[in-house]
């Protein structure tokens, strides 16, 4: 039979396209356009070049949040996938109970980000929060308006409340679905509870855990909401993250083109950062000599 | 190694079971002798893989005991009891490359390192998987990855028995096969005892020195291959065993004579004066379609010819009647059934009437 050879299946690629141009192209497109020219307003603009992107690079400001970014990305998925496996190896995997754990687990995840920040921001203050009263009360000082540990701790647990749920329930789907004569093998075999872990649960989470890190990652890289909710960046610049300091040079200040080559610049080290966690996780179990394999 | 004794043995899943159909294991009292090749057959739900795990102690049953030996291991844990169990999808540790699966069993049972090495190199051997010894297990051929689950079993040297559940259902057909008859060899190398579960008949009959055949939690029949084809103790074992299935025939019998309808078949044996559900069971191989006048005249409804041979669907008095007919013969016009005497067997209530000749 002949098939038929030609291009048209493109036409069919057609309209996600047109979808996702809109949607993401044009808008990112936008931006690389502000990134290389300068404007005073009056829609003149100048050529630019790589103008913003070299100043971007050598300021102080853009190391010093991208540092916090870092080390806030690095605190969340060190406390968050850890106690996410350990709370969901802890739920039933049968009876009535389980429901009402998945519910449990889903409703912080139901919380729009600004209303975490309002909730902790109150639950923390010392005049009128319960919990910055209790703190004042036990003789621990607590204030997250003057302390930058303070703040960055009432942060940290913040996002810990908020998500670590969504590692939970990744892990739960990774752990149910696992058959139950590979438990049954493992008895027969003689292995420990670790051992179970280690070589039977632990192997078959690794694609939702996956998904748990890049997700984690993404979202805790772009951290906004709960450090402007809290103290808008302070004490100080103690939790000035990147995006806010990208917002007060886009909106503060109208530097379009800095803030431009500076969204950019972020961009990309989320698509490295992301990229690097999906090529380690899925080559930690791939056959280490790949060439020498002959059938 | 030992003798595995069934004493008493019954398991309900209800916790506080009212009458005999809350059991999905009837009680059974057996020996199975040590070193022997035990298949459990029997269709979907009829308590074979009920029994398998009594045996590997995944189960704990409601009443009875399990000995392994002289040992009652009824309250041990499976790793307590030195068995080794293949599942029907094959296990295998992901992460873990062919050589360490193997060695994982003799880790945990804190083997000396050298004995390990020893004992993977000859497992790896006689499962041909060289070539693939330090390949990741994640990325072998379903075959492949059930020899590994067999070969976790076999490296131990220390098992009472080894169960499979089932443990050709995802393998394809050719590599079937060459598997069964791998653990035919095992079998004969290692003299454990093995017990296997399966519905497929053919695997069964081809693996098993003695098949047990179990229907509605109940044992019907232990026997060997030939036992069971002969002489099955329950029409239920007629129908499940051999293909086409034995016919079962409502008759009437006195003394030694049987009625089936009209027709009078003479029998080998005297049975007195049967009471109750009475049926004559004869396997399709051991009817004769001629057109011999003292047969028994039949319908044919259909005629399926598989090759080697022919099967012929047929009624007598309204009841169906399968005969097989040899390559050649040609169908008569007007087909008569003989009955060979010495291959009949009387069911009474579906269990085999046994009296001497």
């Amino acid at each position: 039979m002949d098939k038929p050879f030609n291009n048209k299946a493109w036409f069919l690629v057609l309209p996600v396209f047109i979808l996702v141009a809109i949607s993401a192209i044009i808008p990112l497109m936008t931006v690389v356009n502000y990134s290389v020219q300068d404007t005073f307003g009056n829609n003149q603009f100048f050529w630019a070049g790589t103008e913003w992107f070299v100043e971007v690079l050598h300021s102080q400001r853009f190391w010093d949040a991208f540092l916090k970014n870092i080390a806030f990305s690095a605190t969340i998925l060190v406390i968050e996938i850890p106690l996410g496996i350990v709370i969901a190896l802890s739920m039933p995997k049968r009876g009535i109970w389980v429901p009402f754990c998945l519910v449990l687990m889903s409703l912080p995840l139901l919380i729009p980000w600004n209303v975490v920040g309002t909730i902790w921001q109150v639950f923390g203050r010392a005049d009128i929060g319960l919990l910055g009263y209790f703190l004042d009360w036990l003789g621990i000082s607590y204030n997250y308006a003057t302390n930058a540990v303070d703040a960055w701790i009432t942060i940290i647990i913040m996002d810990v409340w908020h998500w670590t749920s969504l590692v939970v329930l990744l892990s739960y789907a990774g752990l149910v679905s696992i058959p139950e004569a590979y438990y049954q093998a493992a008895r027969i075999d003689g292995a420990s509870k670790w051992k179970v872990f280690r070589y039977i649960q632990l192997p078959k989470m690794n694609r939702v855990l996956l998904i748990a890190v890049l997700l984690r990652f993404m979202d805790s890289f772009m951290v906004y909401t709960e450090p402007f909710v809290l103290t808008g960046g302070g004490p100080g610049n103690s939790t000035t993250f990147l995006s806010i300091d990208l917002v007060k040079m886009a909106i503060g200040q109208f530097d379009l083109g800095p803030a431009a080559a500076m969204s950019l610049v972020y961009f990309l080290v989320v698509l490295l950062v992301s990229w690097v966690f999906f090529t380690v996780m899925t080559n930690l179990d791939a056959d280490a000599p790949e060439k020498g394999v002959q059938d | 190694m030992a003798k595995i004794t069934l004493e008493k043995l019954a398991h309900s899943y209800f916790p506080y079971p009212k009458s005999e159909a809350d059991f999905a294991l009837k009680e059974i009292n057996h020996v199975w002798d040590d070193g022997g090749a035990y298949a459990l057959l029997g269709p979907s739900g009829c308590g074979k893989t009920t029994l398998l795990n009594i045996i590997s102690g995944l189960l704990t049953p409601s009443t009875g005991n399990i000995i392994f030996g002289d040992q009652n291991v009824t309250r041990l844990q499976p790793e307590q009891r030195d068995i080794a169990q293949v599942f029907q999808f094959p296990v295998i540790y992901d992460t873990m490359t062919v050589a360490e699966n193997l060695a994982f069993p003799l880790i945990n049972r804190q083997v000396p390192k050298d004995e390990i090495s020893r004992r993977v190199a000859e497992m790896i051997d006689i499962l041909d998987l060289g070539a693939k010894a330090n390949r990741k297990a994640k990325g072998l051929t379903a075959d492949e990855k059930q020899k590994i689950s067999l070969g976790r079993g076999l490296v131990r040297h220390d098992v009472n028995a080894i169960l499979f559940d089932e443990p050709l259902t995802v393998i394809d057909p050719h590599m079937k096969w060459q598997l069964r008859t791998k653990l035919k060899d095992l079998h004969r190398q290692f003299e454990h005892t093995m017990i296997y579960v399966t519905h497929d008949q053919t695997e069964a009959l081809t693996f098993a020195d003695k098949v047990v055949v179990m229907y509605e939690g109940e044992v019907v029949q232990i026997g060997t291959p030939e036992e069971l084809f002969d002489r099955p103790a329950h029409t239920f074992v007629g129908y499940f065993i051999g293909s086409p299935g034995m016919n079962v025939v409502p008759a009437d019998v006195q003394g030694q004579t049987a009625q089936i309808g009209n027709y009078k078949v003479a029998l080998t044996k005297s049975y007195g004066d049967l009471n109750g559900n009475i049926e004559l069971g004869i396997r399709p191989e051991f009817v004769k379609i001629s057109e011999d006048t003292k047969g028994m005249p039949i319908q044919i409804t259909a005629v399926e010819d598989i090759g080697r041979y022919k099967i012929i669907r047929a009624t007598v008095d309204g009841k169906p009647l399968d005969a097989v007919m040899p390559e050649g013969e040609s169908v008569p016009t007007h087909p008569t059934a003989l009955l060979d005497s010495s291959k009949i067997n009387i069911y009474k209530d579906s269990h085999l009437v046994r009296v001497e000749a």
